[in-house]
């Protein structure tokens, strides 16, 4: 896995940008991470998507669906296209240091 | 005499009881399946109904023809599943007591969880390919159609045979087009993923096959609701696609009897151990077929790997071995992709769809990740295979985990 440095710190991505180490994260980072993807600032409602979605990730072992932030974190699918504009459930993870929702072929 | 019940007589269902009657002592043993529904349908034969290349005789049999000889089969609803009390509760009140229990029911598609995609118009000018009765009113409507926009909408993943839709739309262009009716059609696909194909490698080799055929991608799109009076589709972030017919694929969800009886996660599918198919709950319940939360396609084949992984598991676990196979989410699919061509993709959780040869290295006869007539045969073949090799309980001469040999690992 590739090394970068993001903030100041070195941390591990892969090739997509997506960081590879849950330990890695940290709030400072996410602004980081945020402002590479054009979130200028990270407001309580992104705050409060991250930490679900760290939560669940480690007590479920993959990155919550934006069914299962609506269904079991509460957040409406509404809210988070308003957050993470156009590519929510790419942005969410990528912005909470998880691996990027499965796709398809 | 311990007891194992099977929920659900559908693909992977019938397929575990007839890899594992033969399997238990009937001395020790007693196998009960339960379904409500006295057909067995052959799903992938859906997806050929709305051209007239199938007709809804050559996708339904019996179920009691399937039962294994040895196996008590109740056709009757699950109402509960009580799996702290090792029972099952019938919607006519009835308990069935279990030593093991394999769900096995499952998923189904949901217009209702959709605003406005259930109404009046659903079967009108809005339609779905995955039940028989939507294909069949589909066939209808498709027949009589003088053009406009047709419009194939995935609500949300995951989907049972996630490659159904990208056939759907190749078949519809080959359709029009021999019909002379292409011109006047116009063709849209509009994916809450990021492309058509979203892994690298099958991206770069089948990326162009919807430019090719002329069919416009509308990536990213997650539906929020369906305006069928004005006839267009809504996404959350306020985007609008309009249609003159809609093909949606509404979205999966695992059976209500699951969230009823809290074995599901939020779409009612249940967590299991990916590997192996355990609950993560209960240590005598498994998940086979749709019904589990694999992160794998949702498909027959799939189910037909798993089983065979899962068969050899169960008879260890229940000696109180520990269980060895481990599923690696193996999935081998057909793409049909029209003019009596097809494509095939063979991938499993670590690995992506590659290029190369299927099954034997080098020879075949399919081709990966390419358009071949041979490819169109193999999956016209399934469906001989389905109802006579794989409802049987018949080994296929197909290894269950993915092999690298023949494939090509190539850079993107
Ligand atoms: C249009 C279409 C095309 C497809 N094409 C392909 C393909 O090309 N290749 C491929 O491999 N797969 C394909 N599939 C997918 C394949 O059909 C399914 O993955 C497979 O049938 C899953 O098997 P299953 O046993 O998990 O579920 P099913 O076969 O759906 O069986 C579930 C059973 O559970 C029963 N059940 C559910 N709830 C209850 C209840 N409460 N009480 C009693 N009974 C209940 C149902 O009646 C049903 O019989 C396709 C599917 C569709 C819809």
């Amino acid at each position: 896995m590739p090394v970068t440095t993001i903030g100041g710190r070195e941390v591990h991505i892969d090739d997509e940008g997506f960081l590879t180490e849950y330990d890695e994260w940290s709030e400072d980072l996410a602004k980081e991470l945020a402002a590479n993807i054009g979130i200028p600032e990270l407001t309580e409602d992104h705050l409060r998507v991250i930490a679900f979605l760290r939560a669940d990730y480690k007590e479920q072992g993959e990155t919550a669906t934006l069914r299962r932030v609506s269904a079991v974190g509460g957040i409406p699918t509404k809210t988070l296209f308003q957050l993470f504009p156009k590519k929510p459930a790419r942005k969410m993870s990528y912005v909470s240091g998880l691996p990027k929702p499965a796709g398809c072929i | 005499m311990k007891r194992l019940v099977i929920l659900g007589a559908g693909t992977a269902g019938t397929m575990v009881a007839a890899k594992l009657r033969p399997r238990l002592a009937a001395s020790d043993w007693k196998i009960t399946m339960i379904d409500q529904e006295p057909t067995h349908y052959y799903q992938p034969g859906f997806l050929f109904i709305p051209f007239g290349i199938y007709t809804p005789d050559d996708v339904v049999k019996p179920k009691a023809d399937f039962i294994p000889s040895g196996v008590e089969y109740i056709e009757a609803e699950i109402d509960l599943i009580e799996a702290g009390e090792n029972q099952v509760k019938l919607a006519d009140g009835t308990v069935v007591e279990y030593d093991y229990l394999v769900i096995a029911t499952g998923t189904s598609i949901r217009p209702d969880e959709t605003p406005g995609l259930e109404g009046p118009e659903y079967g009108k000018t809005i339609h779905d390919f995955y039940t028989l009765p939507g294909a069949k009113a589909l066939a209808e409507a498709i027949r009589f159609w003088e053009g406009g926009k047709l419009v194939l909408n995935i609500v949300e993943m995951p989907i049972k045979c996630p490659v159904a839709p990208l056939e759907f739309i190749f078949l519809a262009d080959a359709y029009f087009q021999d019909k002379g009716l292409r011109d006047k059609v116009e063709l849209t696909y509009v994916t809450p993923l990021d492309g058509a194909f979203t892994k690298p490698i099958a991206a770069k080799h089948l990326g162009n096959l919807l430019e090719d055929k002329g069919v416009n991608l509308e990536p990213d799109f997650y539906l929020e609701r369906v305006d069928s009076d004005e006839k267009k589709l809504v996404s959350y972030d306020e985007r609008e696609v309009e249609y003159d017919m809609l093909i949606t694929i509404p979205l999966n969800m695992g059976a209500d009897v699951i969230g009823r009886s809290g074995l599901g996660n939020e779409g009612n599918f249940v967590p299991v151990d990916s590997k192996n198919f355990l609950s993560k709950q209960f240590d005598n319940v498994f998940a086979v077929g749709d019904a589990a939360d694999l992160p794998t396609s949702k498909a027959g084949s799939v189910a037909h790997f798993a089983v065979e992984v899962f068969t050899e598991n169960f008879l260890r676990h229940i000696e109180g071995l520990p269980m060895l196979e481990e599923f690696d989410g193996h999935a081998n699919c057909f793409i049909e992709s029209g003019h009596g061509k097809g494509l095939l993709i063979d991938f499993n959780y670590d690995t992506e769809p590659l290029p190369g040869k299927y099954p034997l290295p080098g020879i075949g006869p399919f081709t990966l990740l390419r358009e071949t007539e041979m490819n169109h045969w193999g999956k016209m073949m399934f469906k001989w295979t389905y109802w006579n090799m794989l409802l049987r309980g018949k080994p296929l001469p197909l290894p269950h985990e993915m092999l690298m040999a023949g494939k090509i690992d190539e850079e993107v």
